[in-house]
């Protein structure tokens, strides 16, 4: 437990390194940040406008930075994200509704590559030097491509030229949204290209650590032991690859961070209503409390995954919940 | 010293001819370009030909200029904030690993706090307030990626040099009396540089996605060039729905090759490091000539070494 207790307390000290970064950064730019942006606005702005960006800023009543920064804190405390300024409504409703696509999205489609990355990685290592070998470069070609520019030409081949699979948007324009089947199936249909082109991203990066974690591990006494006890192959092949994939479960928490900043794109590509896309919207009006509430949600999605990992990798790892017992 | 000398496979070799031909195209390429990549003067969508190679824009612009003229800006941000990165990364990492106790604790957290934040969702909030001559520059892009970029090679540094850091030869610096600093940077720095090299090499591949992602949703100035901004201004007007494959596919294939070839020059540095990788990656030919089993076998993996012996050169020449 203490070994959880320390990764929360990390991630405590990050969610509040990021609120503060949030805090600061509009601070740092020449100028001052509510009059920039009300430059920035070409429309007129009313006085309730002004008075939501400042609140937004933490700049509501008193000045004084001190002061900013703790009503900047309670504001974020209550869930006050601040106004968004194109979209007139709270920016923690707005998320409110894009948040799960986002979750559901870039959720599935990471815990589909991992397990299908670590087996074929498994496959790979385990069969090293055979013709298997010479999907190595392959997959790094696919993993050195954008997500975003991988879903664009998926796209455009299996999307608007071969009709294999529906277009733009997460569900059906005649399904009402709901916990009714044909809605249901609606979204896993639109969903599917999406999925398909996260997971061709980000799958070599845990096949080719899994493969080389294999290699190193097959070299062990206990996998030579296993094999000479008489062991079944199949028997063998999991030994070692229950101590190859621990590495691999130790990266996960820092991977998600790059798994999701690439698939956000992905969301963008195909008009997906996550936050990636709302966060274009965002960044092309110069919508700051939403930029800011966004980056926010994403940082906390993103902690709270990896302590997700970090339990899995304390419930799979006996030694550290050994030590953990100390 | 032969310090780096890399395992001659046919990935390595394959990875160092992809990046050689990049950097050439990022030093001449500019030179190269037959026309200015910004200039509106030819018809509008043309398909390629040997007028335009790859083609024109829908605003008449020649995509083949593009490309060449954009490699410098994506190469030059990648090389930055990779070099940057790398070395933030290696104050950071080895002052922690080799100091110990409350800097390391302290330097171990800021790390770890900057891996745990998601790197490009942060790029995108302090690039967006950022002034707009300052989103042309190359030198602020790339410092700004830098910033988002040096943990993952800081931690990799700091567990290579704990285990560098009680080793005997740098016992005998510490006991000879040599100063912190040069034990640091004579002793355990040179032992590092494989990891480093690598790690470099895996900043630069994360600078390119991070930068032709800032430009793709235009957050870097629209009005140089760079791969990120062409596919920008080719999603903007929906290249990929109407069937203009010419606009935004040869800008998303570089930035994959050069990422390719990235990452098949690192496989070559992980061999140098792990001689069991090494084996693992040779061809049935190759194994032949080192007198190794044809078909892998279980529990030994074989180290091979780098050393021509002699009795390999003479079966090579039995073999030709």
């Amino acid at each position: 437990m203490r070994t959880i207790a320390r990764r929360l307390g990390l991630y405590l000290l990050t969610a509040w390194v990021a609120v503060t970064a949030n805090f600061i950064l509009p601070r740092l730019m020449p100028g001052n940040p509510v009059q920039t942006l009300i430059g920035k606005i070409t429309s007129q702005v009313t006085p309730a406008e002004i008075r939501a960006i400042r609140l937004s800023f933490g700049m509501g009543f008193k000045e004084g930075i001190v002061a900013q920064y703790f009503t900047y804190l309670g504001q974020l405390f209550h869930g006050n994200l601040g106004v968004s300024i194109t979209l007139g409504a709270p920016v923690s409703s707005i998320l409110r509704e894009s948040v799960p696509w986002t979750i559901g999205l870039i959720g599935v489609s990471t815990i589909v590559s991992f397990f299908v990355g670590t087996v074929a990685g498994a496959m790979l290592g385990w069969t090293r030097g055979s013709r298997f070998d010479s999907l190595i470069p392959t997959a790094t070609f696919f993993q050195a491509i954008p997500y975003f520019f991988l879903g664009t030409v998926m796209l455009l081949i299996f999307g608007s030229d071969l009709h294999w699979f529906p277009v733009l948007g997460a569900y059906s324009q005649g399904a009402t949204p709901g916990w009714n089947w044909s809605f249901i199936a609606s979204v896993i249909r639109y969903g599917e290209l999406p999925v398909i082109s996260i997971i061709l991203s980000s799958v070599a990066g845990w096949m080719l650590g899994m493969r080389n974690m294999m290699i190193t591990m097959i070299g062990e006494d206990f996998v030579l032991m296993a094999v000479a006890k008489g062991l079944p192959r199949r028997k063998v092949i999991m030994h070692a690859a229950r101590n190859a994939v621990l590495p691999s479960i130790a990266n996960l928490s820092l991977a998600i961070g790059l798994v999701v900043s690439g698939a956000l794109l992905v969301e963008l590509v195909f008009n997906y209503p996550g936050v990636g896309d709302l966060l274009l919207q965002a960044v092309l009006n110069e919508d700051y409390p939403l930029i800011q509430g966004i980056f926010l949600v994403i940082t906390f999605t993103v902690l709270a995954a990896n302590l997700l990992a970090d339990v899995v990798y304390l419930v799979l790892d006996p030694r550290t919940r050994s030590e953990a017992a100390v | 010293m032969r310090g780096l000398a890399l395992p001659r496979s046919p990935k390595v070799i394959l990875g160092l001819g992809i990046l050689g031909f990049f950097i050439v195209m990022t030093v001449i390429g500019p030179w190269l370009a037959p026309y200015d990549p910004s200039s509106t003067a030819f018809p509008a969508l043309l398909t390629p030909s040997s007028h335009h190679l790859l083609g024109t824009t829908s605003l008449g612009q020649d995509i083949f200029s593009q490309l060449l003229v954009g490699a410098r800006a994506t190469m030059v941000v990648a090389l930055v904030a990779g070099l940057v990165a790398t070395v933030l990364s290696m104050v950071v990492g080895v002052t922690a690993g080799y100091l110990g106790g409350v800097s390391d604790d302290g330097l171990t957290l800021l790390s770890n706090v900057f891996l745990a934040i998601p790197g490009v969702p942060l790029l995108i909030v302090i690039d967006s307030y950022l002034p707009v001559n300052s989103r042309s520059n190359e030198f602020v892009i790339g410092l700004i990626i830098s910033l988002t970029g040096w943990a993952w090679g800081a931690r990799v540094l700091r567990a290579q040099t704990l285990s560098l850091r009680n080793r005997d030869f740098v016992e005998a610096a510490r006991i000879i009396g040599e100063s912190r600093r040069r034990i640091m940077f004579s002793e355990i720095a040179p032992n590092l540089l494989p990891v480093l090299a690598s790690s470099l090499l895996f900043t630069v591949l994360y600078s390119i996605g991070a930068y032709v992602t800032l430009a793709y949703i235009g957050l870097t100035s629209t009005a140089t060039w760079n791969w990120g901004t062409m596919l920008y201004w080719a999603q903007a007007n929906n290249a990929p729905l109407s069937n203009e494959w010419y606009w935004f596919i040869p800008p998303g294939i570089c930035i994959a090759l050069v990422g390719t070839g990235l990452a098949l020059v690192n496989f070559g540095i992980d061999e140098f490091i792990n001689p069991r990788l090494r084996a693992a990656g040779l061809t049935a030919r190759q194994r032949r000539q080192l007198h190794l089993p044809r078909r892998a076998r279980l529990g030994l993996t074989p180290v091979v070494s780098l050393a021509p012996a002699p009795n390999r050169r003479s079966t090579h020449a039995v073999v030709k």
